[in-house]
């Protein structure tokens, strides 16, 4: 047994199980306030890297600056996609809601490609040391900086819920649309904020992934690898989403070792998941935190 | 063809046979036989460029319309048909090459090893609905993706499978102009079945079970039987689509069937109209002439001087791509019902032409 390989994997399933979270959070972040599953998540990545990647190319700017440029323009995105194309979705039956983002993710995905070609680009080079040591492992230092990204960005949502304003409003009305509205909530404006931190926290995540293995189309598959991490977790619970998203990380690192050492049956790497997933919806279809769907007669 | 059409003055119906009429008055029967009879003659008629969408439409059209009974009548959300399609096309493939079994007779038995395959997947799913059933499907849709390209016995892995053409009494069925009648002809069959199945009690109950499950399982519909049915169903339609699929190309690649197949299937039904027999096939028909049309219009901006720049001329593949998703988006937020809905609101626009109220 490749016990090496196998710690390599495993941090290596940490830091992407950390990132898989995040977007996941964002997901169910829609999720909560808005009943709408965004199947176009992933393309809010693959939109937020290219867009960073194509102000550093561009413009002589320092990277702080292109990334909060590029935060803004995800924002205007956010807002004016949930205004013009998922208002009017509201009060339509499921199928439509679950289509019209799958429309959105076609859309997007084949716009990046046609701006940006299909070629993967190397992302300006933002770190001097490629790698580092840590405990004997390499470990890159994008990788970290993601790692922390991350956190940063877990504590923030933390906060942000339990004692900002809004973030405050954001959880009533997702306990109760029509409560939150009668104690003067503005719940267009919590649909479109969430919207709009969705899309800003996905960029990130898109970026940082974007440093590491290059800017190309396969970002989008986070879109689609981040469904067991939610259903795992829970579809409307943010802890949920996190604890999922790492153990689906750690799961395909998982699968791969031992596909790789012992069964050789390929690609497990990327099925694994789907199989869990599977037998989630099977056995506990609310996940580990979600609520459980009670129905009344 | 759906009951929802409006009758002339004075015409009420006095019977459930009256009601349940496919063909509400004599002229709709007589001109819906003529439309067939003067279909035969589209192989004289049209170039081979045509005759190619045609077929395109009629395979397409029924894997459509079974899809639109899962999820336009029975009210399940499916995001792998495409992987039905698939199985039905290696399916009568394999059977017409290991086993040697006739392709006229192969096309509907791999239908019913479709169904056999739908009924298993759709075993979990009788369990679960709405969201939870859309992401099981799609992780369904990824693992049968993932076994075709595993199972080389059944596929021919990575190299795909030869399908022969059709052949009955060894008349050979091999260029488009011949098989375009054996498409018609499982068109109109499978067309005319799924019209009188929501005629039947199942059918009905397909209904109830997507209006109301809670009511429809209080009034004694056996919720898992019919979804378990109606998956069964849909897979028989995507079976026999996939099968001529095979057997109008020569040759199936794993590649064939991803997402985007099942994606599209989707926007057909919602394009065409949820829940409307002849809905399933104007969308088929919108989304096979989407392509062509940017194709055309491509073509267009390209004589003129502004828009002959390669960004347009060279992305051909994206913009197509993309009028998919456009065309999706646009038709939930302006026209959700379809274009089923449109149709039957210009016909009753000329019906009652001068006076519309």
């Amino acid at each position: 047994m490749n016990t090496e390989l196998l710690i390599q994997l495993l941090v290596n399933g940490t830091i992407i199980g950390t990132l898989y979270g995040v977007v996941a959070m964002c997901f169910t972040l829609i999720y909560k306030s808005t009943k709408i599953i965004n199947f176009a998540q992933g393309e809010f990545l693959l939109i937020g890297a290219w867009v960073c990647w194509w102000i550093l190319n561009q413009f002589d700017i320092s990277f702080i600056f292109a990334f909060l440029l590029c935060l803004c323009f995800m924002m205007l995105l956010g807002i004016l996609l949930q205004v013009l194309i998922l208002k009017p979705m509201i009060g339509q039956p499921i199928i439509s809601v679950i289509m019209v983002t799958i429309g959105l993710s076609i859309f997007f995905q084949a716009a990046m490609k046609w701006i940006f070609g299909v070629a993967p680009q190397p992302f300006p080079i933002v770190f001097e040391t490629k790698s580092v040591e840590i405990l004997g492992l390499n470990v890159q230092t994008a990788y970290i900086m993601s790692m922390a990204i991350s956190l940063v960005i877990m504590v923030g949502f933390a906060w942000f819920f339990k004692y900002s304003r809004m973030g405050l409003a954001m959880r009533a009305t997702a306990f109760d649309q029509q409560v939150a509205q009668s104690m003067g909530i503005s719940v267009k404006r919590v649909f479109a904020m969430s919207w709009a931190i969705s899309a800003m926290v996905s960029a990130m995540a898109g970026i940082v992934v974007g440093m590491v293995n290059g800017v190309s189309t396969g970002l989008s598959h986070f879109g689609i690898k981040v469904f067991p991490a939610i259903i795992l977790g829970g579809l409307d619970s943010i802890i949920g989403a996190i604890v999922g998203g790492l153990i689906i990380g750690i799961l395909e690192n998982l699968a791969e070792f031992v596909d790789g050492q012992y069964l050789n049956w390929g690609n497990m790497y990327n099925i694994a998941p789907f199989y869990v997933l599977i037998i989630i919806l099977m056995i506990r279809p609310y996940g580990l935190f979600g609520t459980k769907d009670i129905e009344r007669i | 063809m759906s009951g929802s059409e409006m009758l002339p003055c004075g015409d009420f119906r006095t019977s459930y046979k009256a009601d349940s009429t496919i063909f509400s008055t004599k002229w709709i029967r007589m001109s819906a036989v003529l439309t067939i009879v003067g279909c035969l003659f589209i192989p004289f008629i049209f170039d081979l460029y045509v005759l190619n969408l045609m077929i395109q439409i009629a395979y397409l059209g029924i894997a459509a319309l079974g899809l639109n009974i899962l999820v336009g009548f029975t009210g399940q959300i499916s995001l792998g048909h495409s992987a039905f399609f698939g199985v039905g096309a290696f399916a009568s493939a394999y059977m017409n090459n290991q086993w040697g079994i006739p392709v006229f007779l192969a096309i509907p038995l791999a239908g019913l090893w479709t169904t056999a395959a739908g009924m298993i997947v759709g075993i979990p799913a009788g369990r679960i609905k709405g969201l939870y059933l859309a992401i099981a499907t799609l992780a369904g849709q990824i693992i049968i993706q993932d076994f075709f390209s595993r199972a080389g016995w059944f596929t021919g892995g990575a190299y795909g499978a030869l399908a022969e053409p059709v052949t009955i009494f060894g008349y050979v069925f091999d260029t488009d102009e011949r098989f375009f009648y054996i498409a018609l002809f499982y068109l109109v069959i499978m067309y005319v079945l799924g019209t009188n199945l929501m005629r039947t009690r199942d059918g009905r109950a397909f209904i109830a079970v997507r209006d109301h499950y809670l009511s429809a399982e209080i009034m004694g519909v056996n919720l898992t039987k019919y979804r378990i049915m109606s998956f069964g169903i849909s897979s028989f339609y995507a079976g026999v689509g996939g099968a001529l699929f095979a057997h109008y190309l020569g040759f199936v690649s794993v590649e064939s069937f991803d997402l985007l197949l099942s994606i599209q299937f989707l926007s057909m039904i919602i394009i065409g109209g949820l829940g409307s027999v002849s809905g399933a096939l104007l969308g088929t028909v919108f989304m096979v002439l989407l392509p062509e049309v940017m194709e055309f219009g491509v073509s267009l901006l390209a004589t003129t001087t502004w828009g002959d720049i390669p960004a347009i001329t060279e992305g051909l593949a994206y913009i197509k791509e993309m009028s998919i998703g456009l065309a999706i988006v646009l038709f939930l937020i302006f026209e959700p019902e379809g274009l089923a809905h449109r149709w039957s609101l210009i016909k009753s626009y000329w019906k009652l032409y001068p006076f519309s109220y």
